[in-house]
């Protein structure tokens, strides 16, 4: 009987196996293998036909380290994370208290909202183009029916990466409200009643009972935001291309183009690797936080 | 008692300020946000060249389509598409499906430690990774194939992640049930779990949808030719500036390549959100 169940319990160890193989196999070709290859390319100088590449240790790292572009790139790229993830969460939080809230066209409202994420970054940006194109764009139409003179917004160092920004935001913040509408509604409505009896404001209600009670709901949603501030760099490719002067480059985007546009191959891994310990380091703060925040529910 | 009705009453003819700003904010901020959408339609109408004016007497015109529609061959870049989306999401489902049933069912050995590498390739981002990916695509000889671009992304682990949970949800009653009926593992798979997780596979099927879709650095390093090409790559080098086509082509060019998606979306909205709500996705 024993050996019956021992032997029930390998076969569907087996079956288990099986299943998971396939996704796990694939997943280890594609993310797995390349991230421990990226790092062990990352070691080894450029190979051309006359020199073959040789072991180099770190000397890559300390390249990107010694040119001014990757400081560049980097303060961007966190200014980048720095105004586009609080923004958009704050957008996204009034977005679905709107769009939860009993107001007349709620529907519209709501697509209106939602409509910016399901568009490809490309056409977000060429939408946008329209509003940035100096003098003849909406922005300066507007401005310049106040008098103000023709502002080239992509094509200046002070104007482009916020330029870069604000398209950023509008295509992600209509995504993240989703999340908050499914939390809000999760929250029984006794709850703003008895905030009332109370005597609690508005205001009160929101910062004391919602926002705590939304708190795994921003977890996430950082997170997310936070992955964002790396992957989506697509607009770019149409608005600026990271300049001028490197004034709007992000971080994938120069990797992109290390690799593929000047053939430097080693340099973009070793610049893939410190993106990937920062993703890492992120990852392990979020599983810490879910943990700290999910022994309070 | 009297009081109180007539508190009531009073609510129902003053509409309180709050709920006037409230609405107001919503709508403001509605406007603006489809306004670079309403905006780009608008231009797309107008006669190439003389466009941008914000003057609303000129005559609409669809020339920009025509001209658009001869200049680039859409119709082959919406196939390619279409091919990858579904090309993806049939693969992301079945490989998805069976790891996170094995996930949700299965004892075996590492399964923990396996979950948490699954975990962690939420954030090993195939994006990060196209420089060796693009060497692995080549070395199998998938460069420039529809398979080249999908196939990093089938082993999704945010869809493995959704369907464990889905399925650990699902009362282990009605498993035992269907196998003392004699079902073997693929029949209770098949008819007991896969139906119960309908709502999460849906959408799950739009969000991967509407992300491929939309995909582009990934398909830009790995097509070169307008056999495989989707429609994000067209439609950026159609665009690109240094081209020097005018703002009402591109803005015809947008619409055009957003509108089957955009129509979708409004067709299906409600489930699509609703699908969002009710999955929670959290």
């Amino acid at each position: 009987m024993n050996e019956m169940a021992r032997l029930q319990q390998r076969r569907l160890a087996l079956y288990g196996w099986m299943l998971a193989a396939p996704a796990l196999a694939l997943m280890s070709l594609f993310a797995f293998y390349p991230a421990i290859a990226t790092f062990w390319h990352s070691l080894f100088t450029r190979g051309t036909s006359r020199r073959p590449s040789i072991f180099a240790g770190f000397e890559n790292y300390g390249d990107l380290f010694a040119d001014p572009t990757f400081w560049t790139v980097a303060t961007n790229n966190l200014i980048y994370a720095g105004v586009t993830i609080p923004v958009s969460i704050i957008f996204a939080l009034i977005m679905a208290l709107w769009a939860n809230a009993h107001i007349p066209a709620r529907s519209f409202v709501r697509s209106a909202y939602f409509t910016p994420t399901i568009l490809p970054m490309i056409a977000a940006a060429n939408l946008w183009l329209f509003f940035y194109t100096p003098d003849l764009g909406v922005i300066d139409q507007i401005t310049g029916f106040f008098g103000a003179s023709p502002t080239n917004w992509l094509g200046q160092p002070e104007t482009a990466l916020a330029s870069v920004i604000i398209v950023t935001i509008w295509k992600e913040a209509g995504f993240f409200m989703i999340f908050y509408l499914a939390a809000l509604q999760t929250i029984p409505p006794d709850l703003r009643e008895a905030a009332r009896i109370e005597g609690a404001g508005r205001w009160t209600y929101t910062r004391r009972v919602l926002l705590p009670l939304l708190m795994p709901t921003t977890i996430f949603v950082f997170v997310n935001a936070m992955i964002n501030s790396v992957k989506l760099i697509d607009h770019l490719f149409i608005l600026t291309k990271g300049g001028p002067n490197n004034a709007s480059k992000l971080i994938l985007y120069w990797i992109w183009e290390m690799a593929f546009a000047y053939f430097d191959s080693p340099h973009a891994a070793a610049m893939t690797i410190l993106v990937l310990l920062v993703l890492g380091l992120v990852a392990v703060a979020q599983f810490r936080l879910v943990e700290k925040w999910t022994h309070y529910r | 008692m009297n009081n109180a009705m007539t508190a009531v009453s009073n609510k129902r003819t003053l509409p309180d300020f709050d709920k006037v700003l409230d609405t107001l904010g919503a709508w403001v901020l509605a406007i603006v946000w489809i306004s670079p959408l309403l905006f780009a339609a608008w231009a797309a109408l107008q006669p190439s060249g003389t466009a941008l004016g914000l003057d609303f007497s000129s005559p609409l015109t669809f020339e920009n389509f025509t001209y658009v529609w001869g200049a680039v061959p859409w119709g082959g870049y919406f196939a390619n598409t279409v091919i990858l989306v579904t090309l993806i999401l049939a693969g992301q489902l079945v490989l998805c499906t069976l790891a996170g049933f094995a996930f949700a069912r299965f004892e075996f050995k590492g399964r923990d430690t396996l979950f948490i590498l699954v975990l962690l390739q939420l954030f090993i981002l195939p994006e990060v990774l196209i420089v060796e990916n693009y060497a692995i695509i080549s070395k199998l000889g998938l460069f420039d194939t529809a398979l080249g671009i999908g196939l990093p992304y089938m082993a999704s682990a945010f869809g493995i992640f959704l369907l464990r949970q889905a399925f650990k949800s699902v009362p282990i009653e009605l498993e035992e049930a269907a196998r003392i009926e004699g079902c073997s593992w693929m029949g209770v798979l098949w008819k007991v779990y896969m139906p119960a997780a309908k709502p999460v596979y849906l959408a799950y099927a739009l969000v991967s949808i509407a992300t491929h879709w939309n995909n582009f650095l990934w398909p830009l390093i790995v097509t070169n030719s307008p056999d495989t090409r989707p429609l994000t790559v067209g439609l950026s080098l159609f665009g690109a500036p240094e081209t020097g086509v005018d703002i009402s082509v591109i803005s015809a060019a947008t619409i055009m390549t957003i509108a089957p998606l955009l129509m979708a979306f409004l067709i299906f909205q409600r489930q699509f959100i609703q699908a969002f709500l009710r999955a929670g996705i959290r």
